[in-house]
């Protein structure tokens, strides 16, 4: 608490109009308006998720790591997958990056706080509630949903446990949270910007940030109303799904997946927007082409309302259908694919150093990049008949969310942390455990494409002998993986309590954006008086200075 | 094909290398997709080997450029940062360039597509319905028709499950059944699949045939299968509890022996027609009732009758089965399910015989002792 009370007397002296720091004790952490203290409070919790998620996904390896059936039975084997990819989706990633869009923009736009602070307390304080509404439900009667992320009606209907209402109404709370914290996104980023700074000027993990919440707001009702039809089909007799009833399981998946294409890109543009802050810091290079950055980025959340149905091709579509998504499908591919191209040309001739984030940002580059062709090669609908529920794309979609998604959220962990907590972390532990979790990832991860081709459905307690090889190396690679986080968690609480401490205002030498204008540990108010047009064009990481 | 080879010999060194652990059996990898035995599923191997080398391609482009220059351009060996960062000219040349390449792709992707959704010209054609867990197939026209049978897990399988003594004997564990589909060589097959509770799927890699099974829905697909042998595939749409364990075997065969088959497919028909006209005794019942319940009910009411509580009732002291003026209420349950439940019709799955058996069975077994017997009459009569 020492650094806090000196903060506040910081503050009292900078500007007298300001003199509230945080409330002592732990009702700061409820009361809190502060878009800092909040932030945090999303990635403690995101966190915690992943712990939670994660040691399901352990005991998924466990059962997997031999033919036969050990540990678990089949219904709690598809709760822990379903749980898994629930909590990981809408616990542990979407809550990271919102955790990290509030801290973070306000510093990057020269901006006081987040434009709705009451509103982003009650965003995040859903939470909690909402997960452990989910949780519980594994401890009721007949058990928790065991349905797939993805809860296809009517199994998710008809013949799905009685706790799946409690999952609905979990759901709906998560889709609450995720909204507000949308619209403060875009109120902040369009009314407390530094008159200074231009849309164009903004920093790309802005840029990302401001497009995404656009797609929540879009999407995230897509889904609330396919979790109120199946609570309706369920309860009230209708059948939106049931084709006993003149309904139709099929439009399930359409609404579902009306969703869900966009709800990975909502899980993978925010991750864009990281990596293209931390590369052209360590490449002491700016951004290579920033404007079709943006543009890209725009093209791929319009796009990614119009391929949904790629992930529906066996369901039975007319060839039309089919013809048109897989096109569709293959143009989405390219301004992502730019994407790559943009930063690897930011590295070229550039003057790099591999500090922690930088490694975990290049790893970011390549890993994702495997996904991104994987993805390539689903989209080639005949090769996805192939392909489709199989092992194959349990790899893709692991490389893009695991080694894309929540890589770049601990790249941007260890890129700002020093600058959160005013402390730097233990940099050779830091290293140890990226190369710990870069090799172990792949040897969970990578094997399972080769799963996938060889014939191996996913969602799968058990299997047969052919399998057995990969499947024993997945395993002893997620264990190892899953270790991993245990050091993760140490690096991290031992910077914000022992770490050595950071004077300098710019952690990074190399680094631009206004946030590093600040001084370290960054003050609890965030800019109380806005930034000059000259030092925002003079801190632009994508243009030259 | 040097490429399969170069790309397992490659892979088989990496893993051998990254595991010297002993006592694993390093036999069969199955790296790659094979190539199959239908038209369709050659077509298919070759986009994918196409995309593949593609995306091998781009890959190696980027990451050597990438290398290249995380070799080069560091900052401890004197690199000093240019300042480039913008040029239009690169930007539309990456951006159409990836573009014409997937253009070139999808070209015979499209034609591809095109002939595997054709299902018409068929010679023959077979239903396939899912059910939780097991399929259900029906011969509806050519010489083949009116056969009609479901197909399970194979009982040694389901005892392997927690039994590694029998797992490791049991060389098709998991993907083995107890009657296979059987089909002509040589022959036009249409599939049309549907399904009677939740979504499954029907896939048979060989055969490049992967399908949804929609209930309510009726989808199709097609196979010209131009080599004999044991084909076997899995359930691939999430479809509850036993997902896992709903395997699929197509033994394609001549001809001939198609024909044969069909003879006797329809001799057992008959005779298992007749044995339903006849008084059963208490132990012919018993053992019948055995199988019947091992194979159909046991899934979820549990083998020892326990059933798992919340989601599937118990047959051990359940009302329905011990209290002698529900019989009728036992039959109907069975022969009609129990709607909105998982609790399916048998009544088209189970002979009279079959099913007077597993009532019996369910009756006298775990522990229920009633020494109530049901004869296939009552189940006739009860239809
Ligand atoms: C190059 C861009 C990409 C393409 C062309 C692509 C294509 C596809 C296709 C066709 C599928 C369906 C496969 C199947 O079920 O048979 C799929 C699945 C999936 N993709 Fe991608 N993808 C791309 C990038 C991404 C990204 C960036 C993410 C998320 C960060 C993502 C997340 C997923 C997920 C979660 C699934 C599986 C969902 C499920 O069935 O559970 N993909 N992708
Ligand atoms: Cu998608």
């Amino acid at each position: 608490m020492a650094t806090t009370t000196t903060e506040i007397e910081a503050d009292i002296h900078a500007h007298d109009d300001h003199n509230h720091g945080p409330e002592p004790g732990l009702m700061r952490w409820v009361k809190t308006t502060n878009h800092k203290d909040i932030g945090y409070l999303y990635m403690w919790f995101a966190f915690s998720m992943l712990l939670i998620g994660g040691a399901m996904a352990m005991v998924i390896r466990l059962e997997l790591l031999m033919p036969g059936l050990q540990y678990v039975e089949p219904q709690f084997f598809n709760q822990m997958t379903t749980m898994h990819g629930l909590i990981m989706v809408f616990g542990a990633i979407m809550p990271a990056f919102v955790g990290l869009a509030n801290i973070m923009i306000p510093p990057m736009i020269g901006g006081p706080d987040m434009a709705l602070p009451r509103m982003n307390n009650w965003s995040f304080w859903i939470l909690p509630f909402a997960g452990a509404m989910l949780l519980s439900t594994m401890f009721m009667e007949g058990g928790g949903p065991a349905f797939g992320w993805t809860f296809y009606a009517p199994l998710s209907t008809t013949f799905a446990p009685d706790s799946t209402d409690f999952f609905i109404f979990a759901i709906h709370m998560l889709g609450f949270s995720s909204i507000m914290g949308a619209i403060n996104i875009i109120a902040t980023v369009m009314n407390l910007r530094a008159s200074g700074m231009k849309l164009m000027d903004m920093p790309l993990f802005v840029w990302t940030w401001f497009i995404t919440a656009f797609l929540l707001i879009a999407a995230m009702p897509v889904l609330a109303g396919a979790v109120t039809m199946m609570l309706t089909d369920r309860n009230f007799g209708t059948s939106f799904f049931d084709a006993a009833g003149g309904g139709d399981p099929v439009m399930f998946q359409h609404i579902f997946w009306f969703f869900g294409h966009p709800e990975v890109y909502i899980m993978i543009l925010p991750a864009f927007g990281i990596v293209s802050q931390i590369i052209p810091t360590f490449a002491r290079k700016p951004l290579f082409g920033y404007s079709s950055m943006v543009y890209a980025t725009a093209s791929i959340a319009i796009l990614s309302f119009v391929v949904w149905a790629h992930h529906m091709f066996l369901t039975g579509m007319p060839v039309a259908g089919q013809m048109y998504f897989m096109y569709a499908t293959i143009l989405i591919s390219v301004p992502t694919g730019v994407k790559v191209f943009n930063w690897v040309t930011t590295m070229w001739r550039g003057s790099m150093s591999f500090e922690i984030p930088m490694m975990w940002a290049v790893a970011f580059v390549i890993l994702f990049t495997i996904g991104g062709l994987s993805g390539l090669m689903l989209g080639i609908v005949p090769a996805d008949i192939q392909y489709h529920d199989t092992y194959f794309v349990v790899a893709h979609f692991h490389y893009v969310l695991v080694t894309g998604a929540l890589f770049s959220i601990i790249a941007g962990v260890f890129y700002w942390l020093p600058k959160w907590c005013g402390n730097m972390f233990n940099e050779k532990l830091a290293t140890i455990h990226f190369w710990w979790a870069v090799i172990s990832v792949n040897v969970l991860f990578f094997p399972m494409h080769f799963l996938g081709l060889a014939g191996m459905p996913r969602r799968i307690p058990d299997y047969s002998l052919q399998f057995a090889d990969f499947n024993w190396i997945a395993s002893i690679g997620g264990f190892a993986f899953g270790l991993s986080f245990i050091l993760l968690a140490y690096i991290v609480v031992d910077c914000i309590r022992n770490g050595k401490p950071v004077k300098e205002a710019r952690v990074w030498e190399s680094a631009k954006g206004l946030e590093w204008t600040l001084p370290t540990p960054a003050p609890y108010h965030t800019f109380t008086e806005e930034p000059p047009r000259e030092l925002i064009l003079k801190e632009s990481s994508h243009s030259a200075h | 094909m040097l490429n399969n080879r170069f790309f397992s010999t490659l892979f088989k060194i990496l893993t051998l290398s990254l595991l010297a652990v002993p006592g694993l059996a390093f036999a069969e990898y199955g790296l790659n997709l094979p190539e199959g035995v239908t038209p369709i599923s050659r077509d298919i191997y070759g986009l994918h080997m196409t995309i593949f080398w593609v995306c091998v391609g781009i890959a190696v482009l980027v990451f050597g450029v990438m290398i290249y220059s995380m070799i080069n351009h560091r900052k401890s060996k004197g690199a000093v940062a240019s300042n480039f960062h913008e040029s239009t000219t690169i930007e539309l040349v990456w951006t159409i360039v990836p573009l014409l390449i997937l253009i070139i792709i999808a070209v015979p992707a499209t034609r591809v597509l095109i002939d595997l959704e054709d299902t018409s010209k068929a010679d023959m054609t077979v239903k396939i319905t899912g059910y939780q867990w097991k399929w259900q197939y029906e011969y509806i026209d050519a010489e083949g028709e009116g056969i009609n049978f479901f197909s399970n897990l194979a009982q040694k399988s389901r005892d392997g499950i927690k039994n590694a003594a029998i797992r490791s004997s049991d060389e098709n564990y998991l993907q083995d059944v107890d009657k296979r589909l059987v089909l002509p060589v040589d022959t036009r097959v249409r599939f049309l699949m549907t399904s009677n509770d939740v979504i499954h799927s029907w896939w048979i890699r060989d055969f490049g045939v992967k399908q949804d099974a929609n209930p309510g829905f009726i989808n199709d697909a097609w196979a010209y299968i131009e080599k004999e042998g044991v084909y076997r595939g899995k359930c691939t749409e999430l479809c509850g509890k036993d997902h896992g364990f709903m395997p699929i075997v197509v033994e394609v065969v001549s001809k001939a022996a198609y024909a044969k088959w069909v003879a006797d497919e329809k001799a057992a028909a008959a005779a298992a027609a007749a044995s339903g006209d006849r008084e059963w005794s208490m132990d012919e019942l018993m053992t019948q009732g055995a199988k019947v319940y091992s194979t159909n009910c046991a899934a979820c009411h549990g083998v020892t009758g326990a059933g798992v509580p919340g989601a599937f009732p118990a047959m051990t002291g359940s009302p329905i089965v011990v209290d002698a003026d529900k019989i009728p209420a036992h039959i109907d349950i069975i022969i009609n399910g129990k709607s909105g439940t998982a609790m399916q019709a048998f009544g088209k799955q189970l002979s009279d015989s079959d099913i007077a058996a597993v009532v019996t069975y369910e009756r006298n077994a775990f522990g229920n002792n009633t020494g109530e017997i049901v004869q296939p009459a009552e189940i006739k009569s009860a239809r």
